[in-house]
């Protein structure tokens, strides 16, 4: 009981941590710069504080429950797992940490409140929730497969940098001719997947497999994973907009 | 008394956004481990904790995070505002007259970085791994200029309505290039580091920036000019912390004199 609690004081100050420096500058803009204090202080107050305790609960909860059931599935099954069930967790694992990824959902949120605004999709509550989701199940299929991907270039041994330089190489060609308006979204999509969930978990994954096979080296490859993960988001996302603009 | 059905509504969908995971690692613990879950309560605990948590937090980031983001960009960019800086009316500005903005990201950006625990444990982590080669600290620094960098260059992008691809494009070049040359062993670091910067906290509020600036800036669209702050954040780093790495390899070869091409590794291993 007593490490939990301190457990939780730890969480709690790396959250905010987090905020704090955001909150600095703000206040120094607004008392310097626009020489202004800010009207609703105190709804700024409590949804400051919102933020750093949801944060610290998550975190908190993260560490309890999931993070060590994930990695330890994901160390068993890396050693000992067979090619098949590798790649089937390698998937389920990056798709169901995307899902769960809260600046994923806060992000796609926005967009359809600015897709909404724009005049792009209908002003309905029911027309946002589902650009938002779709927005969110296009992301994390491309982070299960960006881990497939990963997974099998550990075991064949294929290079990280062709595959990831070829990567971007078609975001540019995909680019050209995608729907402007889907751009900006898709290229933010890759910086926000690889976040507070899916992070460790994956690192876990890449570890594993590489210290089950000879002559790898367990940091480069772990981080190769996490590489795959915020390119493909981009991919998938920029190929979405195009699908959806034919259809 | 609203804010209570909010947060309900919120921790309610959150339930929904966390079972996939949850599901999914239980089948493959009973299917393919075999036998039951170690730790009943403590995994119970815990997903409520997670739920619960992210409630509580998607709730302030609507009711704080983006709203803040928004209200300063319309603050930086308000006419009376920049009338007052800048001394023209808001039919002659021009980019250079968004320079709070400019200053405001590099802040921001800077220092959220600079702050970001994920940073700071992977850091030590590098410091560890590298035997003390790649100091805290500079890091740190390194990251943090970038984070900062991108952020400000990502709203001089939105302001001139230049497009998103151009900036991405180039900078993955000098990306290459700079692999090609810059020590090995910082190399896997750089990349990862890109990520690290764009936090769960981060995230919402340089996005709120960015479509606020869209919003506020004539003759732009948050659809069109809004997103694109997170991506240049996330790149940015890349090329700072590369550029760490060569220019400790450049201190180092200018301190000692005419170095033996045998000793190169080494000492870029030193330099760091």
């Amino acid at each position: 009981m007593k490490n939990s609690l301190i457990a939780l004081g730890k969480d709690a100050l790396s959250s905010l941590r987090d905020l704090l420096p955001i909150v600095i500058v703000i206040s120094v803009f607004q008392v310097f710069v626009f020489r202004d204090s800010a009207s609703n202080l105190m709804a700024l107050a409590v949804g400051g504080l919102l933020v750093v305790a949801g944060l610290t609960f998550f975190i908190f909860g993260l560490r309890l429950a999931l993070f060590p059931i994930g990695e330890g599935l994901a160390d068993s099954l890396a050693r000992k797992g067979s090619t098949f069930w590798r790649i089937v967790f390698a998937f389920f694992l990056g798709f169901g940490t995307t899902i769960a990824e809260p600046a994923l959902i806060a992000v796609a949120a926005e967009a359809a409140e600015v897709a909404a605004a724009a005049e792009a999709i209908a002003p309905s509550v029911e027309a946002k929730d589902s650009y938002a989701r779709n927005l969110r199940m296009t992301v994390a299929l491309a982070v299960g497969v960006a881990l497939v991907v990963g997974v099998i270039r550990i075991l064949a041994n294929w290079s990280l940098p062709l595959l990831i330089i070829g990567g971007y190489i078609l975001v540019i060609l995909l680019t050209a001719v995608a729907p402007k308006e889907v751009v900006g979204v898709a290229y933010d999509s890759g910086g926000v997947t690889t976040s507070t969930v899916t992070v460790p978990l994956v690192a876990a994954l890449g570890v594993g497999l590489a210290s089950s096979i000879k002559g790898r080296n367990p940091m480069t490859d772990g981080f190769g994973l996490i590489a795959f993960a915020s390119l493909t988001p981009i991919l998938f996302v920029l190929v979405y907009g195009i699908v959806v603009q034919w259809s | 008394m609203e804010l209570i059905v909010t947060s309900l509504q919120f921790i309610v969908d959150s339930a929904l956004d966390v079972l996939p995971i949850a599901v999914f690692l239980f089948a493959f613990q009973r299917l393919v481990i075999g036998g039951p879950m170690p730790n009943r309560k403590q995994i119970a605990v815990g997903f409520l904790f997670v739920v619960v948590g992210l409630g509580f937090f998607l709730v302030g980031l609507e009711q704080t995070l983006f709203p803040l983001g928004r209200l300063m960009a319309q603050q930086l960019t308000d006419p009376d505002f920049l009338q007052e800086i800048a001394g023209i009316g808001a039919s002659a500005l021009v980019w250079q007259d968004y320079y709070w903005v400019y200053l405001f990201a590099l802040a921001i950006g800077f220092s959220a970085a600079l702050a970001e625990p994920a940073l700071i444990a992977v850091a030590m982590k590098a410091n560890t791994v590298s035997g003390g080669a790649i100091g805290v600290w500079g890091l740190r620094v390194a990251v943090a200029i970038g984070a900062g960098i991108g952020v400000s260059l990502g709203c001089f992008r939105i302001i001139t309505g230049l497009p998103l691809h151009y900036f991405i494009a180039a900078a993955y070049l000098v990306v290459i290039v700079q692999t090609a040359m810059a020590p090995k062993l910082i190399v896997p670091l750089a990349y990862d580091s890109g990520g690290v910067t764009t936090s769960t906290v981060t995230v919402p509020i340089v996005t709120a920036l960015g479509l606020g600036l869209a919003e506020a800036v004539p003759g732009r669209s948050p659809l069109l000019d809004g997103f694109g702050l997170v991506a240049f954040a996330a790149l940015f780093p890349i090329i700072s912390v590369l550029a760490y790495g060569q220019i400790a390899v450049l201190r180092e070869r200018a301190s000692t004199s005419a170095p033996d091409e045998r000793d190169k590794a080494k000492e870029e291993n030193h330099a760091l």
